[in-house]
């Protein structure tokens, strides 16, 4: 879809005729990426060839094999933490899908054009918040001494803000920051890419009789398929990577919630509490491979960068 | 919009083959490992204290809590030559590791090191050895600073969570001896006499969940309650019995006997399940609270707001059948000195005013650890106005009685307390049905420090 919408742009610009646009080595273009590359380098990929060195060597530099990964999975705190990351991820993935693709469909088809531009400026606003902030207005929220839906928590019975931490509460109280968070600027990208599927096929389907569930079911949404495996992406990425939000949560229990909820976390234990960096570049080396894996899995499965005009 | 972000994701897709390939080298060549030990656990002896170039006029940067920032700013104050930077930070209260984080990468960089620290205890455990090979451990040894007569003036044992293989790594601030606290109005009003055994304690929190529901003898939902509970009754939880080898053994009668007396109390209320530092808590409803020295100004005094007058401290409490008293000790800070600092003149004389100088101690926030200075501070009618009894003759015989076997570790026994026991407790388990699993994750965390565990 962006390559589609992208290309006629370019051409028009550059005012030439309609040839194929064939790559031109013009110096400027590498000025463009080179910033972006020398700082990509410096801090992207340097530092991911550091933590390689880092989780098969030992703090003098001893060459130890796969021995700091045996090490940080049989630490005690290892497998609790990618159970609760797993948990999350799966709440995660499925509400962020599913909600956002479908509050979009309802936005783009079943709600005046006023009324969805009014909705979507609001869902976005929490995403303007950043994420400290953001969880900051969820500890008043679900602290039932301050908040504002007080008598909610009381009703679920949660009369005090240490029963609301409790453990198995955690993924749903994360999931909440996240969607509240993130789902808004979700929604507005669901929505443009609903508004890139030309009028003629909508149009054309309903003359076929189809109403507007089977509209969405079997036009709009496979349409605008790659937008989804492309935002489940991200979303997985930045979901394994949970850090900002468990560590405030922690604190502000008090230490009730545990210090290495999240395999982040875990490795930030392992790195400035034990001192340990190497095996807590090995944490963040099995954090890259899944990450990684599973990017690698979607992209190839869905054809994400194959060009339709291939 | 979307351009950036799908390059991004095009060239995370191009440097999977890139990252799995060095991770399937990685996993064919497991020959011939290494020890993957981070050196701190493994070197066994701290290395030889080398000083930093010296400089008498070297600036120091003092990092201290913003409980002792103004003793910090008056010594700077009688001391204007003294070129000082004073920093403010969490004082590594309530398990915090910003003090250590700090230190870890400063020990990486080289450079940045504080010369003079306020600290708590737990903190000297790593401080006293290197955290990497190729460090010098933080804390210098003060027994080469001060003289031993200084040490020498410090209440008896409280300078042992400073003492690693004979060597004296901290000054002790203040010590934080658990008392029994009391609402003396309350208590006189419905005619209740203060405890002086758990037994009595026990009965009294019957007595008042069934004749004044809502009140409160005590809470165990603090990050520290433990500290004041566990430790007070003799508990063998983290008792070091050789170097690097902790007996945990929270089936021994000493543990039991304290989550058997409390579970009643939990059960009916009279001992909450929250913290007293718990956001909202009530302290009109309180009306005794087991807990360290400070209890008094910081929790009454200006958490809880109770006016002036009412509030008292009796001796710790005491086994029916025991003939002496062993209490608890909930934080009390301490000073070091960075083994890096270039000017540790100037840095051995700041912490020596701080920890000794009766002029300053006096005045202290806490309860002072140097004898002449709690003297000084007890003589000072500004600490106990508030109170509606003299708490001195209390103050000073509970200063002896903290139990000595409750060892100062690598970790901070506010973890696995918070993390094992306080959930259940909230979700409604008894005391005596968690200490499994707090046994367990005291041995973890332990074990994940280095520790041997036994339980004998």
């Amino acid at each position: 879809m962006t390559t589609l919408q992208a290309q006629p742009l370019a051409v028009s610009a550059s005012g030439s005729a309609r040839r194929p646009a064939r790559r031109r080595a013009g110096l400027a273009g590498y000025l463009f990426v080179a910033g972006y590359t020398v700082l990509l380098i410096a801090f992207g990929v340097f530092p991911t060839g550091y933590s390689v060195y880092l989780a098969v060597t030992n703090p003098r530099g001893q060459f130890t094999g796969l021995g700091q990964f045996t090490k940080v999975f049989a630490d005690f705190r290892f497998g609790p933490a990618f159970e609760d990351i797993a948990v999350y991820l799966v709440m995660w993935l499925f509400l962020v899908v599913v909600l956002t693709v479908l509050v979009a469909v309802i936005l783009r088809s079943r709600v005046s054009n006023k009324v969805s531009s009014v909705l979507r400026f609001l869902f976005y606003i929490p995403g303007a918040l950043a994420g400290v902030a953001s969880v900051l207005v969820w500890l008043f929220m679900l602290d039932p001494a301050v908040s504002p839906a007080a008598g909610l928590l009381r009703a679920m019975g949660l009369d005090n803000f240490d029963q609301v931490l409790a453990p198995g509460n955690l993924p749903v109280i994360l999931v909440l920051i996240a969607f509240w968070t993130g789902a808004g600027g979700w929604i507005v990208v669901m929505y443009g890419a609903l508004n890139n599927i030309p009028d003629e096929i909508l149009e054309a389907a309903r003359i076929d009789g189809a109403g507007p569930w089977k509209v969405a079911w079997y036009i709009q949404i496979p349409m605008i398929s790659k937008w989804i495996v492309y935002m489940a992406i991200l979303a997985f990425a930045a979901g394994t990577q949970l850090f900002v939000e468990p560590q405030l949560l922690q604190t502000a229990s008090l230490n009730r919630v545990s210090p290495t909820w999240s395999p982040n976390e875990l490795a930030y234990v392992f790195a400035f509490q034990n001192g340990d960096f190497n095996g807590a570049a090995a944490i963040s080396i099995v954090l890259l491979a899944i990450g990684l894996l599973c990017a690698g899995l979607l992209v190839t499965r869905s054809g994400l960068f194959k060009l339709d005009d291939d | 919009m979307m351009s950036p972000r799908t390059a991004r994701s095009r060239r995370s897709g191009r440097s999977l083959a890139a990252a799995a390939a060095l991770v399937v080298g990685a996993a064919v060549a497991l020959s011939g490992c290494a020890s993957t030990g981070t050196g701190s656990a493994d070197s066994s002896t701290p290395s030889a204290f080398k000083q930093a170039a010296q400089d008498d006029s070297a600036p120091i940067t003092v990092w201290a809590d913003s409980t002792r920032l103004p003793d910090v700013q008056k010594y700077q104050k009688e001391h204007p030559d003294v070129k000082m930077n004073i920093v403010t930070y969490d004082g590594s209260a309530d398990g915090s590791t910003y003090l250590q984080t700090k230190v870890q990468l400063f020990d990486r960089t080289g450079s940045g090191w504080p010369d003079v620290v306020f600290a708590s205890p737990t903190d000297v455990t790593w401080a006293s050895v290197p955290t990497n090979p190729s460090a010098q451990a933080f804390a210098a040894p003060v027994d080469q600073l001060v003289p031993s007569s200084t040490l020498q003036g410090f209440a008896t044992g409280s300078l042992s969570p400073c003492e690693v293989d004979g060597h004296t790594y901290c000054l002790r601030n203040d010590i934080a001896q658990v008392v029994t606290w009391y609402n003396k109005k309350l208590m006189d009003q419905w005619g209740y006499k203060v405890p002086t055994t758990w037994q009595q304690y026990q009965a009294l929190g019957e007595k008042v969940a069934a004749q004044h529901p809502g009140y409160v003898i005590g809470a165990v939902g603090d990050t520290n309650s433990q500290e004041s509970y566990f430790w007070s009754s003799q508990c063998p939880a983290q008792q070091l019995v050789a170097k690097n080898t902790l007996k945990v053994d929270l089936s021994a009668p000493d543990c039991t006997r304290m989550a058997s007396l409390l579970d009643p109390l939990i059960a009916d209320k009279s001992v909450s399940t929250q913290g007293f530092f718990t956001q909202g808590f009530d302290g009109s409803k309180v009306l005794m609270a087991v807990g360290p020295s400070w209890y008094g100004q910081y929790l009454f005094n200006s958490a809880f707001k109770t006016p002036a007058g009412q509030i008292a401290a009796a001796a710790p409490l005491k086994w029916d059948g025991e003939s002496s008293t062993s209490t608890g000790n909930v934080g009390g800070g301490i000073w070091m000195i960075s083994s890096h600092s270039k000017n540790l003149k100037a840095a051995s004389a700041v912490v020596t005013w701080l920890t000794t100088s009766t002029d300053n101690l006096q005045d202290a926030p806490t309860y002072p650890a140097y004898v002449a200075g709690a003297k000084a501070w007890l003589a000072n009618p500004a600490n106990k106005d508030y109170f509606a009894d003299d708490v001195s003759s209390v103050f000073l015989a509970a200063a002896d009685e903290v139990w000595t076997g409750w060892s100062n570790t690598k970790f901070s026994d506010a973890t696995p307390w918070s993390n094992a026991v306080l959930p259940a407790l909230t979700a409604g388990k008894s005391l005596t049905s968690t200490l499994p699993a707090w046994q367990t994750a005291i041995a973890n965390q332990a074990k994940s420090v280095g520790y041997t565990v036994v339980t004998q």
